[in-house]
């Protein structure tokens, strides 16, 4: 990475630690009580969210959300449309605030990047062998530079699972360091993947592993597994990522993924953001959802909120 | 109120932490709840004028808005009411079938779920417990505690093998304000399935969901007399306890009225169990899950303001734990929310009473007299009504009182510890023994702590956690008795052996 591209980035980003350190690192990292954490999930999952703060928490919701396609069977066509909702959600309410960013696999980053020109939506590229991240460590490398050489202003990369669960960190964690590394000048994002990690003590210490690398984000899924962001496990990264801040000073951003079709959980995301992380974390650059179907959703019950009924879903647009 | 005087030691951390998203109101509207004018005693299956001719008021403590009238039950009324107790066991409770006193106890544990929105309301605006714990914690358990004992009350052989168990025939149960309705549950539901008939006397404070729990029995059709309810303040209880007809007293509540009621009874024949009070102990050590531990920390002294008295309201650190502990501590303490509680996202309601309040506030002057260091975040309080601050006291000693007493308040004593052989002697060095938490990943070192813990229950990992099939209660002065699982129905059985009589 080069030295005018770390001083753009205006921030140090690069690895707190050293490589033979990871596993020091790994196992201070603190336990995890399941039955704890998923009742403190839940019942802040019953936080009673209405009116005013509602309509402020749907519009954040927009605002921190990468609205996102990942499917084999994208098309320029599919990106084109997707980009224009990204810029304007609802064409007939200029109130409603651009998404965060469009997310999708780095074939498309260009045509994304001439339909957001001009615009604040960024560009968002998944990158690294995308989704099980095991493709030749040159290969991933190479992969995330050419995305940010073609413009991504974010890239997406999946931890090495295989490398991390089976205790080889100071390898996962050198890898970690050198996407970082290549991703530049771009915001990089680390997917935990949390549904293959097998427990909370492992969602917690692969989020510290991450953060320590130098990561922006640390991500829960690449939705394309059975199980994706769930509650618990989002909270466990935030406490992991709140603990982290109080350590060294730097704040991670946490992005939910995978599943998130409803403002209810929308919403619910967010409170667990509020009350584990703080009032600072609520914004785009610390707090994403990545969702497709969620922004029409979010949509219908701006509206809603408004005018006390609900619209037909055909008075909002598919793209 | 006292604690203005002291200095609060607010952190800077509340100016970063300026909330920018305001929760606007959700509060749970009372339109299910209907309020009578006044509600008279519960004597023989029909809501009766008291002999007594008084009347009281109970009041909404988050408003101090009278809520309606209440009887005050003289001896006059109270013998009344023992005496359709006894009528009923002997005419039709104690030679009911099982089975036929299971059908009356199912039915009402569904009427409380039918209704439990209903009675989680009024629990809130009778009690000022937080709605989401009244609707979350006291009604679901009430219902499944109802269930619970409607399953042994056609098992009572299989129960007690080799024995015969019989009723022991009239109950009198006395309960605390803490939790109503849920109190109510604990000694009706196990005294109903032994086949027991019952006088309850609610505490005055907050008499109103156990009266609405009348009408339910009453249009559960339960045989007249079984269950009566007779409210009043200490001279109602102590009129029940001294009554020569009750052959059974079940009482929760404070450690020195458990005393009263333990003398005045010597040498009467009549048993008894008693659930008292508690000073907890919530053992952290260095290896637990920090952030759950905070968690159930948490909850273990500000769940229900602080009134339970299994609260843990002692918090024994491991010393190289302590510093990383109190800063999530209080860190998360700015989190809670102090206020209406009706309020679905109140975390702490009201205090219970002006009596309580003035309680909990002389024990915290007493805090930072002998030295103690306070915390308390920073939060509005409403004006009217009876509320106290979080508060964290740090620097403490085993010797001050606020490590010795119950505060029976949002009010935790931090003290630290360095073995796990000083954390057994310092938790057990109270006169009380309800409860204990343990926290720690170590499986082992929980069951070496759980052998020698002097508590009757021991949460691991966890606190404040019940169930029906779970015994409760005390070592020492924290009483003696069990409820709750089989445990629960011994009190209310006299069990000869088979053959036996």
């Amino acid at each position: 990475m080069s030295q005018a591209a770390e001083i753009e980035r205006g921030r140090p980003g690069l690895a707190l630690y050293a490589p033979k350190e990871a596993a020091r690192l790994v196992s201070r990292v603190t336990p995890v009580d399941a039955v704890g954490l998923e009742e403190r999930a839940a019942s802040l999952a019953k936080r009673s969210i209405k009116r005013e703060s509602k309509l402020w928490a749907l519009d954040l919701a927009i605002r921190c959300m990468d609205l996102t396609t990942l499917e084999g069977t994208d098309t320029t066509g599919k990106v084109v449309a997707m980009c224009a909702k990204a810029v304007r959600p609802n064409p007939l309410d200029d109130s409603i605030p651009s998404v965060a960013a469009v997310c999708l696999y780095p074939h498309l980053v260009q045509v994304a990047l001439g339909q957001l020109k001009g615009t604040d939506v960024k560009v968002a590229s998944v990158a690294g062998s995308f989704p099980a991240g095991l493709g030749p460590l040159g290969a991933r490398l190479a992969e995330i530079r050419e995305v940010v050489d073609l413009g991504a202003h974010e890239v997406d990369i999946v931890l090495n699972r295989s490398l991390f669960l089976g205790g080889r960190y100071a390898e996962c964690f050198e890898e970690l360091v050198a996407a970082r590394d290549a991703s530049g000048s771009a915001h990089l994002k680390v997917i935990l993947e949390t549904g293959e990690l097998g427990s909370y003590d492992r969602i917690r210490q692969a989020s510290v592993l991450a953060m320590a690398s130098g990561a922006d984000f640390i991500k829960t899924s690449t939705g394309k597994i059975g199980v994706n962001a769930t509650l618990p496990s989002a909270l466990c990264m935030m406490e992991a990522a709140r603990d982290f801040r109080h350590e060294t000073g730097h704040r991670v951003g946490v992005k939910v993924a995978g599943g998130i079709r409803a403002s209810k959980q929308a919403i619910q995301y967010l409170v667990l953001v509020y009350e584990t992380l703080g009032p600072e974390w609520m914004t785009p650059d610390l707090f994403r959802i990545g969702a497709s179907t969620l922004l029409n959703d979010v949509l219908m019950q701006i509206d809603k909120e408004r005018t006390g009924r609900y619209q037909g879903p055909d008075y909002f647009t598919i793209d | 109120m006292a604690t203005k005087d002291i200095e609060r030691s607010a952190t800077s951390a509340l100016e970063q932490r300026e909330p920018v998203w305001e929760y606007a109101d959700a509060p749970e509207s009372t339109e299910i709840v209907r309020l009578e004018d006044r509600y008279g005693l519960f004597i023989g299956g029909e809501f009766v004028e008291p002999k007594s001719g008084k009347w009281f008021e109970t009041i909404d403590p988050a408003t101090e808005e009278p809520l309606a009238k209440v009887a005050e039950a003289g001896p006059e009324d109270v013998d009344l009411a023992v005496k359709a107790a006894r009528a009923a066991s002997d005419e039709t409770w104690r030679d009911l079938p099982g089975s036929e006193r299971a059908k009356y106890l199912y039915r009402i544990a569904r009427q409380l779920q039918e209704r439990a929105r209903e009675f989680a309301v009024l629990e809130t605006m009778d009690g000022g417990k937080p709605i989401k714990e009244s609707r979350d914690v006291d009604l679901p358990l009430s219902a499944a505690h109802f269930f619970y004992y409607a399953g042994w009350a056609d098992k009572l052989e299989y129960a007690f093998p080799n024995r015969h168990p019989r009723p022991v025939g009239v109950a009198g149960q006395v309960i605390p304000w803490n939790f109503p309705m849920l109190m109510a549950a604990w000694k009706l539901a196990p005294a109903l399935a032994a086949g027991n008939t019952v006088v309850l006397k609610p505490a005055e404070t907050t008499p109103l969901t156990a009266l609405l729990l009348a009408q339910v029995i009453q249009e559960a059709e339960l045989p007249p007399g079984v269950v009566n309810i007779v409210t009043g303040a200490g001279p109602t209880g102590g009129a029940l306890v001294e009554h020569e007809d009750v052959d059974k007293i079940a009482f929760t509540g404070s450690t020195e009225v458990g005393k009263i009621i333990r003398r005045s009874i010597a040498g009467t024949g009549k048993r008894l169990t008693l659930e008292l009070g508690g000073k907890a102990a919530n053992i952290v050590f260095e290896d637990a899950p920090l952030d759950q531990a905070i968690e159930g920390v948490i909850n273990g002294i500000f769940f229900n303001q602080g009134h339970v008295c299994c609260a843990g309201s002692r918090l024994l650190v491991e010393e190289p734990m302590f510093e990383p502990l109190i800063g999530k501590l209080k860190e998360r303490l700015q989190t809670m929310r102090v206020g209406n509680p009706l309020d679905k996202n109140t975390d702490i309601g009201a205090i219970n009473s002006r009596a309580q309040l003035e309680k909990i506030e002389e024990l915290v002057a007493a805090g930072v007299e002998e030295g103690a260091e306070m915390y308390q975040p920073e939060c509005l309080l409403p004006e009217r009504g009876f509320w106290f601050r979080p508060t964290l006291f740090t620097n403490v000693s085993q010797s001050h009182r606020i490590a010795r007493e119950e505060i029976f308040g949002p009010v935790l004593s931090i003290i630290t510890f360095r073995t796990p052989s000083e954390a057994i002697e310092k938790a057990n060095n109270t006169p009380y023994g309800l409860s204990a938490g343990i926290w720690t990943e170590k499986g082992s070192r929980i069951l070496w702590m759980a052998e020698r813990m002097q508590a009757g229950v021991v949460w691991a990992n966890t606190f404040n956690r019940f169930d029906p099939a779970s015994p409760f209660g005390g070592y020492k002065e924290s009483g003696f008795g069990r409820e709750g699982g089989l445990q629960g129905l011994e009190p209310y059985l006299e069990l000869e052996p088979n053959g036996g009589r």
